[in-house]
């Protein structure tokens, strides 16, 4: 009996309006359209509106004269410089407040979280009341609040609270002695790079000694030591020269020194510890989502509470934390934008006065996303990255 | 699928057609409307603050006013929104407000870059310092190195930096959008020195001070460091509407410089005076042109008042704010104030 | 020796006395060992601390009624201030002697999600809860409601298209005729509504004084911001979410850069977008409302949010329902409609909750275009010079009230997620 071959199956004859990949390119081809058209749409009433209204156009306005001075600035600047610096001043700032949140709300709500799962009750219920208490109540808030207290608690300059003559806080901020420039300084940095660098050298000697021999070694009291000791060798090294710049109150405010300010202050204070409530709870919920057996297994091993979960709980429970962590770094990076609202001059109230001045709201609004996309995608990036670095590595 | 998209763009074009168009030019617009949307300060005394009945009463209202009486007969028609600083230009350039008249400085680049007019000049002001007495200072060249408290988006931010710079001083600012706040921060010590113009220097130490203190405790500082001609705003595009703004506040300085008043124009109306006929619109043919009713200064002067009742009543000596007239008085009297011929 | 009674008959002793009860339940939680005994205590005389000067200041020193800020001052919190001023703060500008429409807004707006969290609703009877609810609500806070007949005739091609398409294979003639005859009406008008045959007529609900939306402030305005902001954005997100799943090249890439861009920059960069560039992108004559600007922003951004959360739902199902579908006959939107959206929505709502909280309290970025949410209205609350001075009293207040919300919201996400989850688990 003849076997039948199968040969390709035979094509079945569809019209045109019925083949499926014919109607997905219809359908593309009508969507697109209908967004060029609205985008078209708009950009013409813009461009006319503009016109008619003979706002001006373009970024030329970056290179004119800024006027205006700015109060927390961590690069130089002064009203006789360009818009641009301007706004670089505001980025500058938004970066600072977003990488110093980032880092201590972690910190703080790492612990919040281990916290409310303590054993002691009265602990466990501080925290919760803690994290409920930030996360039921908008950021705005407590920024207002925060801010309010600061700026009401605390007395004027010349009434200013003074700690051993060198630490003065008032309603003008925290101000305290700083080292005078020196060229030392520049090779403390270099020293500090390479103590963080030899930090990963001694974490993989001490790792493979311990794989070797069995004998644990005190890592992060080495690390802590390398980061701190090798810059202040150096600095010893170069005659220790231990010129500060003394805060003084001359005239209104105190000259010399460096300055915690108020605006500043409450900014951070108020993200890192609503930002921290919600970190806590992805912590805990990140540990509560791992396995019972790990933390029964690890006590049955003899080891102590801490040591438990900080290297068996934590370092699992982090492929269940980074994803949702990101979520709230982007969080913190996007609400320093509510500088606004208490005077902290981050980018958008940079931006905000330029679009007051120039009057060219789209291309500063260009600016102000074109900035903020670049920090988020960066930040999810950096993110991504680490988590598939811990990823469950499965066959 | 596709059929529905296309019958959403249909739908919504229609919508957005019949729901909020008002085509055409301002003018057109706030006729239909009823009503002319006006921008205010959020509360500045003698200037536009809202009493507890939320009725607004100042010099920048009046001028609103008048410009209501031109276009409607009645002074009442305007809808008041209460701007910041920083909301101020973005909401006349939107559309949400017809009139802007909130104590904003003419400058050159307002006037050009921001697709905006200035209409007449209802305030010559300049820019001053306010400081606690406490501090001991007398000029404004003891400034140095002081915290100042200054709005964003404003001349006053501008002409700081510039004074300090001249004068090779150094200050720090602590910049708020809302003038509350900017009081709040003053009056509780976070800055040293208030700085805005003059005019409203005065308004807040007459009315704002909060108790215990007193007005007595705070002191304007002598220096006067810029120019600051405040005027009503409108945008580029109208000019029908600029001119009725425009001549509605010279009426009310022309009714001033002929001695009408509120209180007399009826008997005016009889006056034999052909300036005062033809300002009154007994004479017709300048309401015409402008495009309103010939009665429009009649309207203005009878419900508003002329430009010295307005000062009056709202900064001047008698006033709460007790601002003397100084380079605001009519021309005939030394002063700047200057309204063309109404013919 | 045994002992004299038997097992049975022994007196049951009562445990030792530090293992039972408070004092058992104390050494087990509080003092379990030296280093949880120091915590505790320590705490304790902290928070024990902290606790009585709060409520010294709060409760037993505080002022309840006072004629002016003046009397208030000196000593403990001054609660006057509130009493003062608790209308202002919740109903903003509203015109004084009306304020019970709002009142009635929001009562109608709470009544619509209690009915609308209680599982026995959620079906065909959600539309006709929200759409007498919203009804109501605008009625109440506009007072007058002109319903254009552009309106109708497209919600009429809206519900005709929709029934057509998803009724396709599985209705009687009757009925499909039915669907076809409502999307014909609909097209039919408004193509005779566009051209100007058919005059431009409006429905008028008018029982009311009209009030602008620029005069309302308070709690009807964060309410009314937070759920249409997400009411609208609910669909808008799911087309999103569905976009970006779908095979199609450029639907894709439309999807995933709105999402993206919409998601990398802060709510108050939209919300100054809203307010400066909507109106130049409109053109000229042609005016938004305020209101209506940070409803839009609200809106687009919540989108983009609910879209990952959808999107995370769409993923958890696994891939045998969409080839199952397939393999029935269901075109694409029905399949979306019966089989894929109602499994997927099931598994996002607790995020969804979630997210409705987090918008709850972003509405308080409305502050800062000038629009008078409760956290503003609170603010301007603190500006009158005779009340000046008690910042803390009127923010407390505010959290206060912030904190009934969420809390209560909260809680119902918790247990609704237990609730659906109680057939998975084992």
């Amino acid at each position: 009996m003849a076997v039948e071959t199968l040969g390709s199956p035979t094509k079945v004859k569809v019209s045109p309006w019925n083949d499926p990949v014919i109607r997905g390119w219809v359908f593309q081809i009508v969507v697109v359209g209908l967004v060029g058209l609205l985008a078209y749409f708009l950009v013409s009433n813009t461009v006319e509106n503009l016109q008619r209204q003979k706002i001006a156009s373009g970024f030329h306005y970056l290179e004119r004269e800024a006027g205006f001075e700015i109060g927390d600035t961590m690069i130089a600047y002064s009203p006789a410089s360009t818009y641009a610096r301007a706004i670089l001043v505001g980025m500058l700032n938004t970066l600072k407040v977003a990488v110093l949140g980032i880092i201590m709300a972690t910190i703080l709500g790492t612990l919040i979280g281990v916290g409310r799962l303590s054993p002691n009750w009265l602990l466990a219920k501080i925290c919760e009341g803690y994290v409920e208490m930030f996360r039921n109540v908008p950021l705005l808030l407590w920024l207002f609040l925060i801010y309010k207290l600061i700026s009401e608690a605390f007395p004027g300059p010349r009434q200013a609270i003074n700690v051993l003559n060198s630490f003065f806080l008032s309603n003008r901020g925290l101000y305290f002695p700083v080292p005078l420039a020196d060229p030392i300084h520049q090779w403390m940095g270099v020293a500090l790079l390479i103590g963080i660098v030899a930090i990963f050298f001694v974490k993989r000697w001490a790792k493979k000694r311990q794989d070797a021999t069995g004998q644990p070694f005190p890592t992060i009291l080495a690390g802590v030591g390398l980061v701190l000791g090798l810059p202040i060798v150096v600095w010893l090294l170069g005659g220790a020269p231990h010129h500060m710049s003394w805060p003084e109150l001359k005239g209104f405010n105190f000259e010399g020194g460096t300055v915690i300010q108020p605006e500043f202050t409450a900014l951070l204070v108020g993200l890192v510890l609503y930002t921290s409530a919600f970190v806590a709870e992805i912590v805990r919920s990140g540990i509560l989502a791992l396995n019972k057996g790990q933390t029964e297994a690890a006590s049955a091993l003899g080891l102590s509470r801490a040591h438990v979960m900080r290297l068996v709980l934590l370092p699992q429970a982090l492929r269940i934390i980074v994803p949702p962590m990101t979520s709230q770094y982007l969080n913190i990076t996007k609400n320093s934008s509510l500088a606004i609202a208490i005077g902290y001059p981050d980018l958008v109230a940079s931006v905000n006065v330029t679009i007051n001045q120039t009057g060219q709201a789209i291309e500063n609004i260009l600016i102000i996303m074109a900035a903020y996309l670049s920090v988020s995608l960066s930040i999810s990036a950096f993110m991504n990255w680490y988590n598939k670095r811990i990823a469950l590595r499965e066959r | 699928m596709t059929k529905i998209a296309l019958a959403a763009a249909i739908g919504l074009a229609t919508m957005l057609a019949s729901g909020s168009a008002l085509a055409g030019k301002d003018l057109d617009a706030i006729k239909a409307r009823g009503a002319v949307i006006c921008g205010v300060p959020t509360g500045i005394a003698g200037f536009a603050v809202a009493d507890s009945q939320g009725k607004w009463v100042g010099l920048d209202v009046d001028v609103c006013r008048a410009v209501s009486a031109a276009i409607f007969g009645e002074s009442d028609k305007v809808k008041y929104v209460p701007l910041t600083s920083q909301q101020r230009f973005t909401a006349l350039q939107s559309g949400e407000v017809d009139l802007l008249s909130n104590n904003t400085t003419i400058t050159l680049q307002r006037d050009t870059a921001l697709g905006l007019d200035f209409t007449a000049i209802t305030y010559y002001d300049g820019q001053g310092f306010m400081v606690n007495k406490k501090l001991g200072v007398k000029s404004a060249k003891e400034l140095n190195g002081a915290t100042v408290c200054v709005a964003p988006g404003t001349t006053t931010e501008l002409n700081l930096a510039d004074y300090f710079r001249a004068n090779k001083m150094s200050f720090k600012p602590v910049v708020i959008e809302k003038v509350e706040e900017i009081r709040a921060a003053f009056f509780s010590g976070r800055c040293d020195v208030y700085t805005t113009d003059v005019s409203s220097l005065a308004a807040t130490r007459a009315a704002n001070v909060p108790p215990p203190a007193t007005p007595e405790d705070f002191v304007v500082l002598p220096e006067i460091i810029s120019k600051e001609p405040l005027g009503p705003m409108v945008r580029h595009g109208d000019n029908q509407f600029a001119d009725i703004v425009r001549w509605a506040q010279y009426a009310m300085m022309e009714a001033e410089e002929y001695g009408i008043t509120s209180k007399n124009v009826d008997e005016m109306l009889k006056s034999e005076n052909p300036t005062i006929k033809r300002i009154l619109g007994v004479t017709p043919g300048m309401g015409k042109a402008l495009g309103v009713d010939e009665k429009w200064v009649y309207n203005i002067v009878k419900q508003v008042g002329n430009y010295g009742e307005s000062y009056d009543k709202h900064v001047g000596p008698n006033s709460l704010l007790k601002i003397d007239r100084g380079v605001n008085k009519l021309w005939t009297q030394g002063g700047l104030q200057y309204a063309p011929p109404i013919r | 020796m045994t002992d004299a009674m038997p097992v049975g008959e022994r007196p049951q002793l009562a445990p030792p006395v530090v293992d039972a009860g408070a004092l058992g339940w104390m050494r087990k939680n509080l003092f379990s060992s030296w280093g949880n005994g120091i915590t505790t205590v320590v705490l304790a005389l902290v928070f024990g601390w902290l606790l009585s000067w709060f409520l010294n200041w709060a409760l037993f020193t505080a002022t309840f009624t006072a004629a002016t800020g003046a009397e208030c001052r000196g000593h403990g919190a001054c609660w006057a201030l509130i009493h003062e001023k608790y209308r202002y703060i919740f109903f903003g500008s509203f015109p004084y002697e009306q304020h019970w429409r709002p009142l009635f807004a929001v009562i109608a707006m709470l009544a619509m999600l209690v009915l609308s969290s209680d599982r026995r609703m959620w079906n065909k009877r959600l539309i006709a809860i929200w759409g007498v609810g919203s009804f109501v609500t605008f009625l109440l806070m506009f007072g007058q409601i002109h319903i254009s007949i552009s309106l109708i005739l497209f919600v009429a091609l809206l519900a005709g298209g929709l029934g057509m398409i998803l009724r396709g294979a599985l209705a009687t003639p009757a009925e499909i005729n039915g669907w076809r005859a409502l999307a014909a009406i609909g097209a039919i008008g408004l193509v005779l509504r566009i051209t100007g045959v058919l005059p431009a007529w409006s429905l008028a609900i008018a029982p009311f004084s009209y009030v602008e939306t620029g005069l309302w402030g308070g709690i009807p305005v964060t309410i009314i911001l937070a759920t249409y902001g997400l009411l609208f954005a609910f669909p808008f997100g799911i087309l999103l979410a569905l976009g970006r799943r779908s095979h199609l090249p450029l639907i894709k890439g439309l999807c995933v850069g709105f999402i993206e861009l919409i998601r990398g920059v802060p709510l108050i960069s939209l919300l100054i977008m809203a307010s400066v560039m909507l109106p130049l992108f409109l053109p000229s004559g042609m005016t938004f409302d305020k209101f209506l600007r940070a409803q839009v922003a609200v809106i687009l951004f919540a989108g983009a949010y609910i879209a990952e959360i959808v999107r995370g739902g769409l993923q958890s199902l696994p891939k045998g329902q969409f080839e199952a579908a397939d393999a029935m006959g269901l075109n694409y939107v029905q399949k979306t409609a019966f089989i894929i959206l109602p499994q997927a929505l099931r598994v996002v709502i607790p995020p969804l909750i979630n997210t409705f909280i987090g918008f709850f309290k972003d509405t308080s970025l409305v502050l800062i275009i000038g629009i008078f949410d409760f956290l503003n209205t609170a603010n301007q609350a603190l500006v009158d010079p005779n009340w000046a001075g008690f910042p803390g009293e009127v923010y407390l207040f505010a959290a206060f009230v912030y904190f009934c919300f969420c809390y209560s919201m909260s809680r119902y996400s918790k247990w609704l997620e237990i609730e659906l989850n109680k057939g998975t688990r084992r």
